[in-house]
């Protein structure tokens, strides 16, 4: 575990310094492109001024954005009791110096996504249709999947990389359409002395080029490490757990469903735990943010031996005939025992699941529930004013009086 | 004089690549064996927890079950005995005893459909089961955490060190009973 850190920080670093020499490179060819190799400078510093108010905004308000942007609601004990035992018990297997902060999302599609910039300010949200769907093993392996997440710092570098790449978008963006609205009102920026004209024109066309390449690279590295960085959580899910078979029917289970995730965008998908969008199912290519949901599960389903790393690494080796992914610093000869399951199985039809996952939406969102001796469950909103309520089945009287409820008969 | 000189000063340059060395190696020591002491008051935490919850249970369940008192008996001695022992080995004995009466408790609740009916017997039972997992996972984070410590105290060179300061090895939190391995799966549906 603590070796993973390392080398994530260390491949973190490589990827951000790579991704500001991008960036500098960027913003110094449209500065020398527009007025000269002096205003290449002034370019670097409009680039990494962009960045650092981006950067600084990420960090200290990423997660609340991020939080906000996909409705996630935080979230008190009594409304989800498992949840938050089940977050503690994997808060106490990872030894986090804090319990995460937990918020459910109101959405039916089943997925979750762990965000903050260190272990000290994070946060889970799972959405009400995981909750609905999961058992008591599969919630501990996603969960277990979130923290792993957290303890490797992958939050902090998807950070930090999804702020890079967006500045990059974004200069190159800005430049590229400059380039055309300027073009088309036939104004020429460049060459007011038309000595530098050649070496000034051959500037802008690297500047152009280097335009258009920089956000494609910058996305297929983001994209590639954070594939790499799915794998590894899984590993560290299943070494957390001690049950990989937990962790394998969750992601079976949420692959079953079709559907798309409202709250979720392009720039957040890389943060769940698979991807939120399932309209076309395209083979893995540059462009997936996620591995193949089916080999996850595969490999997962393949690891018999052991929980440790060493044994996930093994079975990724023989499941896709790849080299292993994970560094060899990190592999100690320790084993890890699987452990057997629990018993709660869950077996509850889909009109069940539906009802409760609309109970758990409604309690998310501040009402609270009557029942009636009669058997009817009447859902007050939290708005409800004081006063009487006659249930509709039995005609019974209740009293309600701000969220506290009295039956007469 | 010149070759004295640089010797001279190839003697205090090394010494103070050492020394320095040295205070690392030991400060590195003393932080995992805080992180150990640290790992074993979660699971002293989680214990204490569950010996809280016992009274609670018992108290929920007796006016259901009236034919096991023996059961009830059982596992109050058992809490007491875990909540009086002094060593680690002592400790984990006790424990494991507890779980197994608690087990045992939770098979027989089975014949009590009523029971099992009960909400406030069922939010018992949920905090119960988290608690045993807890139990098991402050285990596992501290075996993990002694495993990498003692590991630490018996390679070189960190094993020098270790000895001129007195870093004694420390005991896993193991299991006596083979059978109790699965501890997680106190588990009732």
């Amino acid at each position: 575990m603590w070796q993973q850190i390392r080398i994530n920080k260390r491949n973190s670093l490589l990827l951000l310094m790579g991704m500001g020499t991008v960036l500098a490179s960027l913003g110094f060819l449209i500065g020398a492109a527009i007025g000269g190799v002096e205003a290449g400078w002034i370019g670097i510093l409009v680039a990494s001024g962009i960045w650092l108010i981006m950067m600084l905004t990420s960090y200290f308000g990423g997660d609340q954005i991020l939080l906000a942007s996909s409705r996630a609601v935080a979230v008190t004990p009594d409304v989800h009791p498992q949840l938050f035992n089940i977050v503690e018990e994997m808060k106490i297997a990872a030894g986090l110096p804090k319990l995460p902060k937990i918020y459910i999302i109101n959405d039916p599609a089943p997925n979750a996504f762990a965000t903050g910039r260190n272990p000290e300010n994070a946060s889970v949200a799972v959405t009400a249709g995981l909750l609905a769907r999961l058992n008591r093993d599969e919630l501990q392996g996603v969960i277990a999947h979130e923290v792993s997440h957290i303890v490797h710092r992958d939050i902090l570098f998807v950070t930090l990389a999804g702020v890079m790449l967006g500045t990059i978008v974004l200069i190159s963006q800005l430049f590229l359409r400059g380039m055309f609205y300027s073009s088309l009102s036939g104004r020429r920026y460049s060459s007011r002395n038309s000595r530098d004209g050649g070496a000034q024109a051959i500037l802008m066309l690297v500047a152009i080029v280097l335009a258009i390449l920089a956000p494609i690279f910058a996305y297929l590295l983001y994209f590639a490490l954070s594939r790499r960085r799915e794998y590894l959580a899984d590993a560290g899910a299943v070494r957390l757990t001690r049950y990989p078979e937990g962790l394998a029917s969750a992601l079976e289970k949420i692959a079953g469903t079709n559907i798309n995730m409202e709250s979720a965008n392009k720039v957040t998908a890389p943060m769940y735990i698979a991807n939120p969008f399932r309209g076309k199912k395209a083979a893995v290519n540059l462009y997936s943010t996620h591995p193949p949901i089916e080999e996850r599960i595969r490999i997962l389903r393949n690891m018999s031996h052991g929980a440790a790393l060493a044994d996930y690494e093994q079975s990724y080796e023989s499941v896709t005939r790849k080299k292993g992914m994970i560094p060899g610093s990190a592999l100690n000869d320790e084993s890890v025992e699987i452990r057997a399951a629990s018993a709660d199985k869950r077996p509850v039809s889909e009109s069940r699941q539906k009802r409760e996952m609309g109970d758990l939406m409604r309690k998310v969102n501040g009402f609270s529930f009557l029942a009636c001796p009669c058997g009817i469950k009447m859902k007050i909103p939290p708005n409800f004013p004081s006063g009487q309520i006659q249930c509709p089945r039995c005609s019974r009287v209740h009293t309600v009086d701000k969220g506290k409820i009295k039956t007469s008969a | 004089m010149g070759p004295m000189l640089i010797l001279l000063m190839f003697l205090v340059i090394l010494t103070i690549v050492l020394v320095a060395a040295v205070i690392g190696i030991y400060n590195a020591l003393v932080r995992l064996r805080n992180q150990v002491d640290n790992a074993w008051s979660q699971i002293d935490v989680q214990l204490k927890r569950r010996h809280d919850l016992i009274p609670n249970l018992v108290e929920t369940a007796k006016g259901y079950m009236t034919h096991e008192r023996e059961t009830f008996e059982t596992i109050t001695e058992a809490r007491s005995r875990a909540m009086g022992a002094h060593s680690v080995s002592e400790a984990a004995k006790a424990e494991s005893a507890l779980t197994g009466a608690l087990s045992k408790f939770m098979l027989v609740v089975e014949n009590y459909p009523e029971l099992k009916a009960n909400q406030n017997f069922l939010a018992l039972q949920e905090t119960l089961t988290s608690t045993e997992n807890k139990i098991a996972f402050a285990r596992q984070a501290y075996n993990d955490q002694v495993l990498f410590y003692n590991n630490k105290i018996q390679m070189f060179p960190s094993n020098i060190i270790a000895g001129m300061f007195s870093f004694t090895k420390r005991d896993f939190f193991e299991i006596e009973d083979a059978a109790e391995r699965n501890v997680p799966k106190v588990s009732f549906s």
